[in-house]
């Protein structure tokens, strides 16, 4: 696989597929884009056998000075590897998603979402600052026409909605961009992440990466779009929102913010610990009382995000791994999620919770994918979620015990509208007798939950295979970020036990002595 | 310094353009409205001959005393080759889209691709001056042609009102300009550009200072940047739309060149004192550009607020007042004409069912169904003037951003930016209404057929080619093409 374009090659493939659906009739586009995109997973499934584990830190390169200002620079690194994996994971499962549902304008959707496609690997290929900008921004292009066009009832707002406040998030970041280009006379993301800033231009930078990244993550208060965002996308923009959209944000985190900025991230930590804590216990409590099983889960979305920023600024490997995880977890269960809304809403083009009821009984089958990934999403383990909440708890507790209190509220919390929800859409008397008379899962969305049920539960037994290439990844921003760790609250280290007792006995004869 | 035969060798192009435009005008005289579509051939011809003149000189960069003309008051140097090259593509844009436009309202006349022609002659004069009195020659004779070519439709009323505006607006900044040219003689002692830098170099006295703001806001005017911008959405709607195409590049790019050429030039040594002014300009127009477009229900109403809010961001390349600055308002420039060309080509190919032409923005709605290939295009081109990645308007934005960037002009580049997300609202507007709104049923399903029609198609082929982001692949040629233009502009010796 020497020299072979692999990630170039993953890049066309869809841009080929979008191509070529603009011109051809429904059924033919619906074969295109699943053909582009399963070659795409299979690509996919060769880039990570051909990922050398322990290898250098930047594999598959490709570098090509076409552009004045910027170059052509592909690369990944464990993280971006499995980053690609869970897009081209999600695409052909968005494709099938929308097979039925989707009946207007089907070539143009097909091409919206192919390019969707290219730009997310161009996002976590991409090795030159500019370059990622530009996939990073060019998204906001197919995902305006996918919630405008094929949307719900209040689609144009939400449409408005999500672009203007993902583009004003954005902008200020590319002028951060200018300065760091200046600086250091690079704009190879690498060498940048590896150059140290002067520590009050950090600051700056810092927090204008922020803004951009705060709002894709999205963290309270500027998380307003997203609800709006996914509750009018059709259920193959919201798996794709929710599964790979959001997870640019934590991205961005881990590539640039943190180890480009050690010392500003230390110093904003705080910052973040403060907006997370608040996300989690407000976007719950918010998840608990809606009505719209969309919303519920894009508020469930906001909350587990919420999880990861915390986990980010832990400062530690348990941290970082942690919400790495619950990143890829999250990308597969509130896919999976939206996916299993969309199966019922297509039957009865309803989102309420209370026009359901007592699914188990007429949908035993689909009740049983659901109830998994139900419990996914709480964070049962053997379950995805598990693996990573739990890492990212204790990466936490180390830094801050009352942060990773707070974060755990919202696991509480998570269960109990997760529950609730399960128990309003499955359990319970069949109240409405068109939702009694729903068909089971047919063999199409057989072929859709099948795949994520499975990724869940071995990302939950077995996570070893998803951990070890990021391992050394995470180990290099680890040390980077060493010198600017803050100290923890936690002394978690267990004390010499001579020295504890010795103190202690100087603690009793003080106290001895007083009495 | 050259001597007179080899200053009539400098100015080649301008010849042509003069003695085809005198030949074509009698040939007008004698054959008629009938020889209009052979006159415009013509013209495109003439254009394309001076662009092959232009080319050699950007492409080698040529500059210094053996360029200059007629002992200082021209240079045929990189800078204004790049420049002209912009203006023969815009000019030959115009003429290609005219006849289609006027022959269905039978006004075509001959007398439309003669007064292009010297329209053009005056941009060249402008872009290559060096002087202000040829300076005033190029900005006049540029004007007159625009004024009569504003009114070109006689029987429509909005046209007749906007050539007279256009006409009293335009001659009072030229008044403003002489204004400021005569103060500046008056306290340099000079009107040539080199000699005006040296004189005002050190201590800039008051009344020189009038001096070089009456000229800067008159050229102001021209480039219709805020506060005198109000002019040009009366005159976007009114003139006709192929005249309208012409005035939203043309003669945008030769202001720009001028007033480039003024600041950096003539008053470079004063950078201090104009820079402010430029910054406040350039964020008025980037402002007041977004928020007035928002209300408009007039495509070529909102492209002419569009072209307020795109001059501010090329100001923000001025304010850097660095060569890098002078490239990057080049290549914005370049990028901007095609935007702006594909931008009115849309909006000539939009008719209704009779052949009139649409200009409604809601009478597009559902444009995506009824002509999806226009409504790709339409969309392209309000991305792109958006300044969304990866469409190639983006470029002409990153380049400026970054100039005034690396010029420390931070908190510039940072206001700038943010409020193009204010602009991006209404370029999402229209593509909103061409592609989610239920079909209004009033722009035309079939395409006209016929020789003009594939012109407007390959126009806007090739245009929306350069602003798709296969344009990326073009910015080694163009960043190099416009570096040695700004190394030109700057040249001193």
């Amino acid at each position: 696989m020497d020299g072979f374009p692999i990630l170039s090659l993953m890049l066309l493939v869809p841009l080929v597929g979008a191509a070529i659906c603009f011109f051809v009739p429904a059924q033919t586009a619906r074969m295109v884009a699943l053909v582009a995109t399963l070659v795409n997973l299979l690509l996919g499934v060769m880039l990570w056998a051909e990922f050398d584990i322990g290898g250098a830190q930047w594999q598959f390169v490709e570098r090509a000075e076409i552009f004045a200002g910027f170059s052509y620079a592909l690369g990944i690194d464990g993280i971006a590897l499995m980053l690609i994996m869970l897009s081209v994971f999600l695409m052909p499962i968005c494709i099938g998603a929308s097979w039925l549902s989707i009946t207007k304008r089907v070539g143009e959707y097909m091409a919206a979402f192919l390019m969707m496609e290219t730009l997310m690997i161009g996002v976590f290929t991409a090795q030159d600052l500019f370059l990622f900008y530009i996939f990073f921004e060019a998204g906001l292009i197919p995902m305006y026409l996918i919630i405008g066009i094929w949307g719900g009832d209040n689609r144009i707002y939400a449409s408005y909605k999500f672009f203007l406040y993902t583009l004003i998030g954005s902008v200020l970041m590319l002028i951060a961009m200018f300065w760091m280009v200046r600086e250091a006379g690079t704009t190879d993301i690498p060498t940048l992440m590896a150059t140290d800033f002067p520590a009050g231009a950090q600051n700056w930078l810092w927090l204008a990466f922020f803004a951009s990244f705060a709002v894709k993550m999205p963290m309270w208060p500027v998380h307003t779009w997203l609800p709006d965002a996914h509750v009018q996308a059709p259920t193959a923009g919201s798996v794709i929102l929710a599964g790979v959209l959001l997870k640019m944000g934590g991205y961005g985190f881990i590539r640039f913010s943190l180890p480009m900025f050690p010392e500003a991230s230390a110093n904003f930590a705080w910052l973040v610990f403060a907006l997370s804590m608040i996300a989690v216990v407000v976007t719950s409590l918010i998840a608990l009382v809606q009505h719209d099983m969309k919303k519920l889960i894009a508020y469930s979305s906001v909350a587990h995000m919420a999880i990861v920023c915390m986990a980010l600024f832990s400062f530690n490997v348990q941290g970082l791994e942690g919400s790495m995880i619950v990143m890829l977890s999250h990308g597969l269960v509130s896919g999976a999620l939206f996916l299993a809304v969309g199966v019922i809403y297509d039957r009865l083009h309803t989102r309420e919770i209370s026009r359901y009821g007592g699914l188990s009984i007429n949908m035993p089958k689909y009740s049983l994918f659901f109830l998994l990934f139900t419990m996914a999403s709480i964070g049962l383990p053997g379950t995805s979620g598990f693996v990573g909440e739990f890492l990212s708890l204790a990466g936490v507790y180390q830094i801050s015990s009352w942060v990773a209190l707070i974060g755990t509220t919202g696991i509480i919390l998570g269960a109990a509208y997760m529950l609730y929800l399960y128990r309003r859409v499955a359990f319970g008397e069949q109240k409405n007798a068109d939702a009694a008379a729903m068909p089971d899962l047919d063999e199409r969305e057989w072929a859709m939950m099948l795949p994520l049920a499975a990724a869940v539960l071995w990302m939950g037994v077995y996570p070893e295979s998803f951990l070890a290439p990021m391992r050394a990844d995470i180990e290099w921003l680890d040390q980077r970020l060493e010198a600017a760790a803050p100290a923890g609250d936690a002394q978690l280290s267990a004390p010499d036990p001579e020295a504890a007792a010795e103190h202690h006995g100087e603690e009793a004869a003080a106290e001895g002595g007083s009495h | 310094m050259n001597d007179f035969s080899q200053s009539l060798q400098l100015i080649a192009a301008e010849e042509i353009l003069t003695v085809v435009g005198l030949v074509l005008l009698v040939v007008a005289a004698w054959a008629g409205d009938k020889a209009s579509r052979a006159i415009s051939i013509a013209a495109v011809a003439a254009l394309a001959a001076c662009a092959f003149i232009a080319a050699p000189t950007l492409c080698q960069g040529l500059v210094g005393p053996e360029r200059v003309a007629f002992f200082g008051q021209y240079s045929a140097d990189a800078f204004s080759a790049f420049a002209k090259l912009l203006i023969y593509a815009a000019g030959g844009a115009a003429l290609i889209v005219a006849p289609s436009f006027f022959g269905r309202v039978a006004a075509i006349r001959a007398e439309y691709p003669i007064l292009i022609l010297f329209a053009v002659l005056g941009m060249n004069m402008m872009v290559s001056a060096t002087d202000f009195l040829s300076l005033y020659i190029g900005l006049e004779l540029n004007s007159l042609a625009a004024y009569v070519l504003a009114a070109f439709l006689r029987t429509d009323e909005r046209s007749a009102e906007a050539g007279l505006k256009y006409f009293v607006l335009g001659a009072l900044a030229s008044g403003i300009i002489l204004f400021g040219m005569s103060l500046t003689y008056g306290f340099a002692g000079t009107t040539s550009f080199a000699g005006v830098n040296a004189a005002l170099s050190g201590d800039l006295s008051t009344g020189a200072l009038f001096g070089l703001i009456f000229v800067l806001a008159g050229l102001a005017f021209k480039i219709s940047a805020v506060p005198f911008h109000m002019w040009t959405p009366d005159v976007y709607e009114g003139a006709p739309t192929p005249v309208t195409t012409f005035f939203a590049t043309a003669p945008k790019v030769a202001a720009l060149a001028l007033t480039m050429r003024v600041a950096l030039g003539a008053f470079g040594s004063q950078v201090d004192a104009w820079q402010q002014i430029v910054i406040f300009v350039s964020l008025a127009s980037i402002i007041v550009g977004a928020l007035g477009a928002i209300g408009q229900s007039n495509i070529k109403r909102l492209l002419a607020y569009s072209s307020i809010n795109n001059i501010g961001f090329l100001l923000i390349g001025l304010a850097a007042a660095t060569p890098e600055g002078a490239a990057a308002m080049l290549v914005y420039l370049a990028i901007y004409v095609a935007m702006s060309v594909a931008g009115f080509v849309v909006v000539l190919m939009l008719r209704d069912a009779e052949g009139n032409p649409v200009e409604a923005i809601a009478d597009m709605a559902g444009l995506s169904r009824t002509r999806p290939a226009l409504a790709w295009a339409l969309a392209a081109v309000m991305f792109s003037l958006a300044g969304i990645p990866p469409l190639f308007g983006f470029w002409g934005k990153f380049v400026v951003f970054q100039a005034a960037v690396n010029a420390d002009l931070i908190a510039l580049a940072a206001i700038g930016i943010a409020a193009s997300v204010i602009g991006a609202f209404y370029y999402l507007k229209v593509v909103k209404i061409a592609f989610f709104d239920e079909p209004a049923g009033v722009v035309s399903e079939s395409g006209e057929s016929g020789v003009d029609a594939a012109a407007h198609k390959v126009l806007l082929l090739v245009s929306c080619l350069f602003i798709s982001p296969l344009g990326y692949l073009l910015t080694p040629w163009l960043g190099d093409l416009a570096q040695k233009a700004a190394a030109a502009l700057l040249f001193v010796g």
